[in-house]
């Protein structure tokens, strides 16, 4: 029961950070239809950058508490810059080619941004910095330390703010209906150009967050990082119903959940055939379960090819 | 006279002509490139002969039948870990009472059932996905192939199957004919070291895959495939059955794939999970969007430059920076992956049907810009 | 002759809780030209799209030359024998002319992968046969320009023949047209009027959906009026354009 608690636990803050990686993929999505594959090297450089900048305040004497907002916002900047420049330079010009196209130009971002963080930053693993002391709690037999308690809280609070912006804001209405139709909403008036790249920002500020809470929880960080993420991320945004917000929360944080407790599992259940380390086989089996079965997601509507 | 040379010179003799002198030039080529470039470079040569077949048989599935996959390389790793367990001592290793000496099966055997394999895995893929829209197609694909590596790296405890990420060595080489292609032969009194020898065999196969690649491309089934690419509901109203179309792109291309991934065993010696990652995936579509989906010749030009363009800078990065800045800035590896990347972007926004389009591609592409 | 080649009884299609077709019965006889009227939304497309088996009927049942389908399946009606065009043009845009009709051979033709790579003479002469039968189709049809030309370089109006010429290469023996005639002028829709006699006198029934009135009446044995999913009159092109439910629905449709 121990175990089980503590999987939990486990799954709650991953799930949340792919939660917040997923929203990125799913507003991205709905508005322009759109899988943006290099999403999760934005995640990857967030973190990068976060931590550098992390580093070279502490080295300069920045106490800690002031350091981590400084060099999250730092960060935060960073990615919204890289995505606006992402969607300008690799989609705008290929909104009216065929599907694959811009999926190919993803690709070859993400193969860019992957290698030149290893030019920037190398081959090695970086360590995140000791801010705090990250005291553990013992919840019913379970640990969770104050990093997890700080994910959790700050990936639902992020969320919450999403919310009300699409929901309450003039600019979320603008986003709601370019998602809904382009073309009307141009002829309403509303700037559709800049809702598409207000969305590539904010979902690239959302996955810096992400980033910086990952090497945060594992204690590294490093160039690859992306790749597998965004992957967990984007069956998260697919579980949940892609193109739906609520589904991208309650996807990221189910995978998260199905994740910790199959690797917790997977070995009794086989009869210590497979083990843990087949862990990031579920989120793929996931993702292959759902677009057999249920391809519009658990929250999404239905999708199927238009007739 | 020159009449009548014209008349000889009509445009199929001429064809006839320039295909004969290419052949030439294609059996004189390791010999050249041993002369001129050294022996390591026929090398990279068979290796690019193995990523052209590649790059053909997803052309089957990406330019013909429009189906994006991202998880191609997977069949070519059934294929050469196929090889790989049936041809090396690593069974007796693994269980010295069921096969004391290890199976040691010959090539000519593994390599149609490996192609069975391949395909009935490209089946086995295709049959619940094959109704997913592209871009969703794409990242099951590309999942799938993530999950072979996975199965791959870790399938070696309890039950040693694929040794893990160690990897199985020791492969036996190709024989043909009873001789081994690991050795040097003398024919007619020209020496053949073992690199030759490979490079015949590998162009042998690389004409056949041509050949039924372009058979397809000019049959039923390839305007059929062509038909669901340009519009799957109107190709399903002329009676085409578009499920049972896909699974064959798929199995087709997968059995290309498989048969590539044998010979690679067998050539190599040697596989590892290492050689079967998403970027091997990546690289072999590049091939095929680079060169010009559906277009043969494209496609095998844009395996041979993509396959030879990594060697090219690792010989000229180095001792370039080496020249300017007295040591290794940027290590050729990743500057190699970087050039990829650019010229992805690059050519999708410039040249989207790619370097070497068919001629209907470009005559579309020109109609487009007199519709501008 | 008299024995009908459609028969659809009680065809029902709903969309979530959106019933598009309600109890739609009719049947269309072989060697005639049938013609499917209605205002928009009345469900004309839906009724097409399940007879080409697009669609799968929610209820009732429909059987095609004596046989009886229930299937969602589209390649299956196009084997037995049912082809269709679309109200909006779905040629093979970036294939020819003729490779657009030569896909239109696919169902009656055998040739597999193995005679693909082999070419064996059963091949060849399928090949010959079927380009020789496309080229015919082409001309029938009064295609001018290259057959190698991009189908989507084609004129409007040629881009429609090509879809009908298409269609005649599956050998049909009922031809299903949406709305041939949307965009034509005068000229055009007057020769496709002859183009359609002329496929009706080779034996093929015509089933068509058209807002062109003058057209319908002209060319039509036999009407069908859809209004709000239902069939509300069917019969000779003039008892139904006297029937006041008719009069009522069209005239209530564009008041709306």
């Amino acid at each position: 029961m121990e175990i089980f608690f503590q999987q939990i636990i486990n799954g709650l803050v991953q799930g949340s950070v792919y939660a917040l990686v997923a929203l990125g993929y799913t507003m991205v999505y709905g508005i322009l239809g759109l899988i943006n594959f290099a999403h999760g090297e934005v995640v990857m450089v967030g973190a990068m950058l976060a931590l550098s900048a992390l580093t070279a305040l502490i080295g300069w004497g920045v106490p800690p508490l002031l350091a981590l907002p400084v060099s999250l916002l730092l960060a935060m900047a960073g990615c919204m810059l890289l995505g606006f420049g992402i969607e300008r330079i690799a989609y705008r010009p290929l909104r009216h080619a065929p599907r694959l196209a811009p999926l190919i130009t993803a690709i070859g971002v993400s193969i860019v941004l992957q290698n030149l963080a290893m030019m920037i930053w190398g081959r090695e693993y970086h360590a995140f910095p000791q801010l705090i002391n990250n005291q553990s709690h013992h919840v019913g037999g379970a640990i969770i330390n104050d990093i997890q308690i700080v994910i959790i809280i700050t990936a639902l609070g992020l969320m919450a703010g999403l919310m009300a912006i699409v929901h309450r804001t003039s600019l979320g209405c603008a986003m709601r209906a370019v998602a809904e139709n382009q073309h009307a909403a141009q002829l309403m008036g509303v700037d559709v150009n800049r809702v598409i790249s207000v969305t590539f920002m904010l979902g690239s500020a959302l996955a810096a967050i992400a980033g910086l809470m990952v090497s945060a929880n594992y204690g590294l960080a490093h160039y690859y990082m992306g790749f597998l993420l965004g992957l967990k991320a984007f069956t998260a945004a697919v579980l949940g119903g892609i193109g739906n917000l609520r589904g991208a929360m309650l996807g990221g944080l189910l995978l998260g959940l199905i994740e910790s407790l199959g690797a917790g599992y997977i070995g009794d259940l086989t009869g210590g055939f497979l083990g843990s380390q087949y862990q990031d086989v579920f989120a793929f089996f996931v993702l292959i379960a759902v677009l057999v079965f249920r391809p519009s997601g658990l929250l999404g509507e239905r999708l199927a090819e238009r007739a | 006279m020159p009449n009548v040379l014209k008349s000889i010179l009509t445009h199929g003799h001429r064809q006839r002509l320039l295909f004969c002198l290419l052949l030439v030039a294609v059996l004189l080529l390791p010999f050249a490139t041993d002369a001129l470039l050294g022996r390591g470079w026929v090398r990279i040569v068979d290796f690019a002969m193995l990523y052209i077949m590649l790059a053909l048989g997803l052309n089957i599935v990406v330019g013909y039948a429009g189906l994006l996959d991202l998880g191609y390389i997977a069949f070519f790793a059934v294929g050469a870990y196929c090889y790989a367990l049936t041809g090396s001592p690593h069974l007796a290793m693994a269980y010295p009472l069921l096969f004391p000496d290890g199976l040691h099966l010959s090539f000519w055997i593994v390599l149609p059932l490996a192609a069975l394999l391949a395909g009935g895995f490209g089946v086995l893929l295709g049959a619940p996905t094959l109704r997913l829209r592209g871009d969703y197609l794409a990242i099951v694909t590309l999942g799938f192939g993530e999950i072979i590596r996975i199965f791959m790296n870790n399938l070696n405890a309890p039950v040693n199957f694929t040794n893990g990420p160690q990897g199985i060595s020791r492969i036996d080489p190709i024989s043909v004919a009873g001789v081994s292609l690991n050795s040097t032969q003398q024919v007619m009194g020209i020496t053949l070291p073992s690199v030759h020898l490979y490079f015949y065999l590998f162009l042998a196969f690389t004409l056949l895959v041509v050949f039924v690649s372009s058979r397809l491309e000019k049959s039923r089934i390839g305007r059929a495939w062509m038909a669901i690419r340009e519009d799957e509901i109107a190709a399903s109203a002329m009676g085409i059955n578009t499920r049972n179309l896909k699974l064959l792109a798929f199995a087709m291309g997968a059995m290309f794939g498989g048969v590539s991934g044998t010979l690679f065993a067998g050539f190599q010696g040697f596989v590892s999970p290492e050689s079967f990652s998403l970027m091997e995936s990546v690289m072999v579509l590049c091939m095929v969007v680079l060169g010009g989906m559906g277009h043969i010749y494209g496609v095998i030009l844009g395996g041979l430059l993509l396959a030879l363009l990594p060697e090219v800078l690792r010989h000229s990065v180095v001792p370039l920076q080496q020249a300017l800045f007295g040591k290794t800035l940027i290590d050729p590896e990743s500057l190699r992956m970087l050039l990829f990347g650019v010229a992805l972007i690059v050519v999708m926004l410039y040249r989207p049907a790619g370097l070497w389009p068919s001629r209907v591609r470009r005559r579309e592409l020109e109609s487009d810009e007199v519709a501008r | 002759m008299n024995e009908p080649l459609l028969t659809l009884t009680g065809i029902g299609k709903q969309f979530g809780g959106l019933s598009a077709l309600t109890d739609v019965s009719l049947h269309i006889n072989a060697g005639e030209i049938y013609g499917l009227i209605g205002p928009n939304g009345a469900g004309k497309t839906t009724l097409f799209n399940v007879v080409t088996g697009l669609y799968q009927a929610s209820s009732g049942e429909f059987s095609f030359n004596g046989r009886l389908f229930q299937t969602g399946a589209p390649h299956l009606l196009a084997q037995a024998g049912i082809a269709r065009t679309f109200q909006n043009i779905r040629l093979f845009a970036n294939l020819t002319a003729l490779e657009n009709v030569l896909i239109g051979r696919h169902a009656r033709t055998r040739a597999g992968v193995f005679g693909a790579l082999f070419k064996n003479r059963a091949t060849r002469d399928e090949e010959r046969a079927s380009v020789v039968r496309a080229r015919q189709l082409l001309d029938y049809v009064g295609i001018s320009k290259p057959h190698q030309t991009l189908a989507k370089n084609l004129s409007y109006g040629e881009q429609r023949r090509l879809e009908i010429a298409r269609a005649l290469a599956t050998e049909p023996l009922l031809l299903a047209l949406d709305e041939p005639a949307a965009g034509m002028n005068a000229t055009e829709t007057e020769s496709l009027k002859a183009l359609l006699q002329d496929i009706r006198s080779t034996g093929v029934t015509v089933m068509l959906i058209e807002h062109d009135v003058k057209l319908i009446m002209g060319l039509c044995d036999r009407v069908a009026v859809l209004d709000y999913g239902r069939k509300i009159a069917e019969g000779a092109p003039d008892e139904v354009r006297n029937n006041p439910g008719v009069i009522a629905a069209y005239i209530g449709a564009e008041s709306e």
